[in-house]
């Protein structure tokens, strides 16, 4: 009965001041909308961004040969390091640290047909780790390459997503049809699903085309890899793995291990951490005006509140009259104030997930769209902006309930 | 039950000070049913408010069941106006928003009874008052007499020691009034200590005593 009292009075409250009421708790539902949604877009840009990271590759460096810029051991600068099958045996022995490496031959310009359309495209030759590594994903009934693709140096091509629209157009099951690559024919063995890409080198994985490495190298003969590509066991200790690469190689090639420019390592693991960096920076800056304009909507429940105590005077000399105690003449204001808040919140949190929802559905087509990704409500977030509503409320219902706690019961009852 | 020695009250308004109360002594025996009268600004209101412990005197000493007040802490002082006192008002100081019933209901709210117990003894005290099917009534639903009852009943509802009514007739026609008269002189029957503010010789006229108060202090019936 006392809750239902209160209600009573507080629905009373909400005709007198209906304007007021109405227009802080859409300024409450406002502020919690534009918290939630901020970060909700934030979350799905930060989600979109990191999965976009991870089309290149989940934890890897990719590597390259360089230059010496140091003499070392008598021998001069300006000498060119290249890698072969040998230096990728040197790492996975000597650095325990390294889960997997991998080398890639590169060929630019090679003819390739299917049917009557011929196009001019880029040839990669890959090994099998190349799959987890480079997100080398195939499309369902299809696989990558295999270490017995391998072995026999068998002519079989997966081919990238885009590629295989460009050249098959939008044949389905492609698997097991021939192309013609530089006149040899090759069996397509998979295409690539589909993947978010951000960060290439040599182009994008949709539309390359990739054979067994030792395939490749029986055609065209290549002994250096273009790149190596390794992933270590722990991503955090990819500096310290990348200390050991200079030092196992620059023993094997003779180049000074402080020589940077002997190598070029794309630590594409540190990227991704600062990139979270950058969007933890972004989240907390929409945060903090989603917090401004909860704030300010705060002082208005505030400013109704001390409106309330004023007209109120009476009711509290009353009860106070009648044994009302601090706390009970307190807490009629602050539970007020914190259901504005919390009307007001859970309208906009609604509000949000709705919006959030349709937003949803739609299906994006244009490529900015699809890093920018989708907005998606995070349930941190969301206890959060519920936490800050809380505070919200409760101070903006307790510093006017402390007017009303030091009312003088004597004055107020003593006019009519 | 109450005595007061030596009390004055000052209210200090800007630059002025009046004083209220100059001097007061006086004791209350158990189910006394005494009258204050005397002139408007005399003090009575103010002497009222004090042995209500909804104010404090500047000096002197208030002794309350043997309780010194001034040393009590204000949330002792609250459970006291909600268990030991009974205030009924010249201009009945209901709620207006909510039913007789739910003003009679608020002191045990305050005093933390369970809604069962409150609903018993809520329509337990309307019944007292005539009341009972009106319980439902908001007060600008009601006649003044009937608010008065009301507000009678409120002020038992947590049995208090004493009933403390100031000019409870002062806005009720002459019929409305002698029945509320007729609540208190029934109340006292029945044991309660009663102390009424009134101009009116037909209420001092049925009580023990009479306390005549003049520019803040007694001037007839203060001794026992
Ligand atoms: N809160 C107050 N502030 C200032 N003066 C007051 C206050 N309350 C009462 N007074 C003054 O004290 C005197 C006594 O008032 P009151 O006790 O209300 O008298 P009564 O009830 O006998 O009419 C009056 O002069 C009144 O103006
Ligand atoms: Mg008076």
């Amino acid at each position: 009965m006392k809750g239902f009292l209160f209600f009573r009075l507080f629905l009373r409250d909400l005709k007198k001041q209906r304007k007021k009421i109405t227009l802080t708790t859409l300024a409450i539902a406002w502020g919690t909308f534009s918290i939630v949604m901020l970060l909700a877009f934030g979350e799905g840009l930060k989600n979109q961004m990191s999965k976009a990271n991870s089309g290149l590759g989940k934890g890897i460096c990719i590597m390259w040969g360089g230059q010496t810029t140091i003499p070392y051991q008598g021998l001069g600068k300006g000498r060119r390091i290249r890698f072969t099958e040998e230096d990728v045996e040197l790492l996975k022995s000597r650095i325990p640290e390294i889960e997997n490496v991998g080398g890639e031959y590169n060929r630019w310009e090679i003819a390739m047909t299917y049917g009557k359309k011929t196009l001019t495209e880029r040839v990669n030759g890959l090994y099998p780790c190349y799959e987890e590594m480079r997100s080398h994903y195939p499309e369902k009934g299809g696989r990558f390459i295999n270490d017995l693709d391998l072995k026999y140096k068998r002519r079989v091509v997966f081919l990238g997503n885009e590629l295989k629209e460009r050249l098959m157009g939008n044949e389905k099951n492609v698997v097991g049809k021939t192309i013609i690559i530089n006149s040899i024919p090759f069996t397509v063995i998979g295409v690539m699903r589909e993947k978010l890409q951000m960060g290439a080198y040599g182009g994008m994985d949709e539309d390359k085309v990739s054979i067994p490495a030792t395939t490749f190298k029986a055609i065209w003969g290549y002994t250096y890899f273009n790149n190596l590509v390794y992933q270590p066991k722990d991503p955090e200790k990819a500096e310290q793995v990348e200390k050991e690469v200079y030092k196992v190689l620059g023993a094997k090639h003779k180049f000074d291990p402080e020589d940077e420019r002997a190598l070029g390592i794309w630590d594409v693991i540190n990227q991704a951490k600062e990139m979270n960096k950058v969007f933890l920076g972004i989240s907390i800056f929409l945060g903090i005006i989603g917090g401004m304009t909860l704030l300010i909507a705060g002082v208005g429940v505030a400013n109704i509140m001390f409106a309330a105590v004023k007209q109120r005077t009476r009711e509290i000399g009353i009860k106070m009259a009648l044994g009302g105690k601090r706390k009970d003449i307190m807490s009629q204001f602050i539970l007020e104030s914190l259901m504005i808040a919390f009307f007001g919140g859970g309208a906009g949190i609604v509000f949000t997930v709705i919006i959030v929802r349709i937003l949803q559905a739609i299906p994006i087509q244009s490529e900015g769209l699809q890093f920018l990704g989708k907005p998606t409500i995070s349930w941190d977030v969301m206890a959060v902006t519920i936490v800050i509503l809380g505070l919200v409320g409760l101070l903006s219902g307790f510093f006017p309930s402390r007017k009303a706690a030091v009312v003088n019961p004597v004055e107020s009852l003593r006019y009519e | 039950m109450i005595e007061i020695i030596g009390m004055t009250k000052v209210y200090t308004t800007g630059k002025v000070n009046v004083e209220a109360l100059r001097g007061i002594d006086l004791k209350i025996e158990k189910n006394d049913f005494i009258s204050i009268m005397g002139p408007s600004g005399s003090g009575k209101s103010t002497l009222m408010n004090i042995i209500g412990c909804l104010d404090t005197p500047t000096q002197g000493e208030y002794h309350l069941e043997g309780m010194k007040v001034a040393e009590l802490d204000p949330n002792r002082l609250a459970d006291i106006r909600n268990q030991k006192i009974g205030f009924v008002f010249q201009n009945f100081n209901l709620l207006p928003y909510a039913t007789a019933f739910e003003n009679v209901e608020i002191p045990l709210i305050f005093k933390g009874d369970s809604f069962k117990k409150r609903k018993a003894r809520t329509e337990e005290l309307l019944e007292i008052v005539g009341l009972k099917d009106r319980m439902d009534h908001k007060p600008t639903e009601l006649s003044g007499g009937e608010m008065q009852r009301v507000s009678i009943a409120r002020a038992l509802a947590c049995n208090p020691s004493i009933i403390l009514a100031d000019e409870p007739t002062g806005n009720l026609d002459s019929v409305s009034g002698a029945e509320i008269i007729e609540i208190f002189v029934d109340l006292w029957n029945k044991g309660h200590t009663i102390a009424i503010i009134t101009h009116d010789t037909k209420i001092s006229s049925r009580t023990q005593r009479i306390i005549k108060l003049l520019d803040g202090m007694i001037v007839d019936g203060g001794g026992a």
